[in-house]
């Protein structure tokens, strides 16, 4: 079931853009074409990008939002949890009380 | 003679119609909430385009590229991928989840209100796992209140017998103990560094049950501007088990989606889930035209985002534990492409 609907319609999550349009909408109650709109700017990408896993992987890696890796393609100096939210609060002027003080 | 195609019936089992077998059950569906709940029905190119999706012989169905919507997801995991949070960090890793959902699986928030330091401590360890948004949720589930396994009357009992005013009394006790464990409950996991809360399958057990969400919605909005709330709903209809109960002026029994979201708003919550419920022997596209039209009146007041329940036995999905993609991807497609929604 949740993999059915992510690849029919989900952003994507972390692969992409996902995760942040989602904090938007929950923490602001702002609709998605805003949303979108908001992160595409703090990114200094398009809208068109937010859900383009290759795009995003490199902003991500980039800003150091958090990224997935695997196997054969590691990250081992990336941003943890904690500090990609933190990285990803200040990007979207949001509190993540789950990113550590 | 016309071809068939594969689709299904509300229950998941398989079925063949043909196209305009199936632009009948669409055709149908729609005018089965417009004779139900005096709605406009679904328009011509709208229903056109949901014939395209259904009479297709492709085994999954999807949206545009660009038109991608958020996922939030109730009760996320399951016990095959270990604990409860390892569950959450291969939904991330693994599944391209947009947002995923801390729960116990006695997913009621008087059940949880006895373990809630354990949740928290579940919830810490989550939030210093994963990136993505980390929700905390449960169901009001009033019933849990009544009689034997909770303090008040049994309001199940007590209508039969015709003990109107004591079941009414009844339902109106368990809504304040219902309220001050939710706003327990959910206070706790927000220290504990929720990303949300959510209050699943509100008003299931009626106007009371959605009620006492209501009241403890806007209790935490009250003490916390920067929470973010969701309200999942139970059904298309909110039954009148009280059947005099208000939210600031609004009659709560009766209530179709687009009331209900009204009241959702005035709460104070930031996220929406209308849901509609799988007539288990219509075929899938009967069931998804039926909720579609449902729905659609939401898309016109809302000012918080929608997200459509589109899980097992709502939204047009089988009522199956183990749905089939075809059917899924298709209920899913659906609902973004005819009411371009905030997510499901």
């Amino acid at each position: 079931m949740p993999v059915a609907h992510a690849v029919a319609s989900g952003m994507n999550g972390v692969r992409a853009a996902g995760d942040l349009v989602a904090r938007l909408e929950m923490a602001k109650g702002m609709k998605l074409a805003a949303a979108k709109q908001h992160v595409a700017e703090r990114l200094g990408t398009s809208v068109a990008d937010l859900a383009d896993p290759l795009v995003m992987h490199e902003v991500r890696g980039e800003l150091r939002l958090g990224r997935v890796f695997e196997s054969e393609t590691t990250y081992p100096h990336d941003p943890g949890p904690q500090e990609a939210k933190r990285n990803i609060a200040a990007l979207l002027g949001l509190q993540i009380r789950g990113a550590g003080r | 003679m016309e071809p068939r195609f594969i689709t299904r019936l509300g229950d998941g089992s398989a079925t063949a119609l043909t196209r305009s077998e199936l632009r009948a059950e669409l055709e149908e569906g729609t005018q089965a909430a417009t004779a139900k709940a005096k709605l406009p029905p679904l328009e011509a190119t709208e229903l056109e385009h949901l014939l395209d999706i259904f009479a297709s012989a492709a085994r999954f169905s999807a949206v545009d590229i660009g038109d991608e919507v958020v996922l939030s997801f109730d009760g996320t995991g399951t016990q095959q991928q270990g604990s409860r949070v390892n569950a959450l960090l291969q939904y991330e890793q693994c599944l391209a989840a947009d947002t995923c959902e801390l729960y116990h699986i006695d997913y009621s928030y008087k059940a949880v209100k006895t373990i809630v330091g354990v949740e928290q401590q579940a919830m810490k360890e989550a939030q210093e796992r994963l990136t993505i948004p980390v929700h905390y949720g449960a169901q009001p589930d009033l019933g849990r209140y009544s009689a034997p396994d909770g303090p008040c009357g049994n309001w199940s009992e007590l209508l039969p017998q015709m003990r109107i005013d004591d079941a009414r009394a009844a339902q109106e006790e368990a809504v304040e103990l219902a309220v001050e464990d939710m706003v327990y409950v959910a206070t706790a996991l927000w220290e504990a560094g929720a990303d949300g809360i959510n209050f699943d399958t509100a008003g299931a057990g009626g106007d009371a049950d959605f009620l006492a969400t209501l009241l403890a919605v806007e209790r935490l909005r009250a003490a916390d501007a920067d929470m973010g709330i969701m309200v999942g709903m139970s059904g298309e209809l909110v039954l009148g088990t009280h059947g005099r109960l208000e939210y600031r002026g609004t009659r709560l029994a009766g209530l179709r989606p687009a009331g209900q979201l009204e009241v959702v708003q005035q709460a104070g919550a930031t996220v929406f889930g209308p849901a509609v419920n799988v007539n288990t022997s219509r075929s899938v596209a009967w069931n998804v035209a039926r909720a579609l039209t449902f729905m659609k009146p939401c898309t016109a007041v809302a000012r918080i985002p929608i997200h459509a329940n589109v899980g097992m036995g709502v939204g047009g999905v089988p009522m199956n534990a183990f749905a089939p993609i075809d059917a899924i991807s298709r209920c899913s497609r659906a609902c973004v492409d005819i009411l371009r929604l905030d997510g499901l």
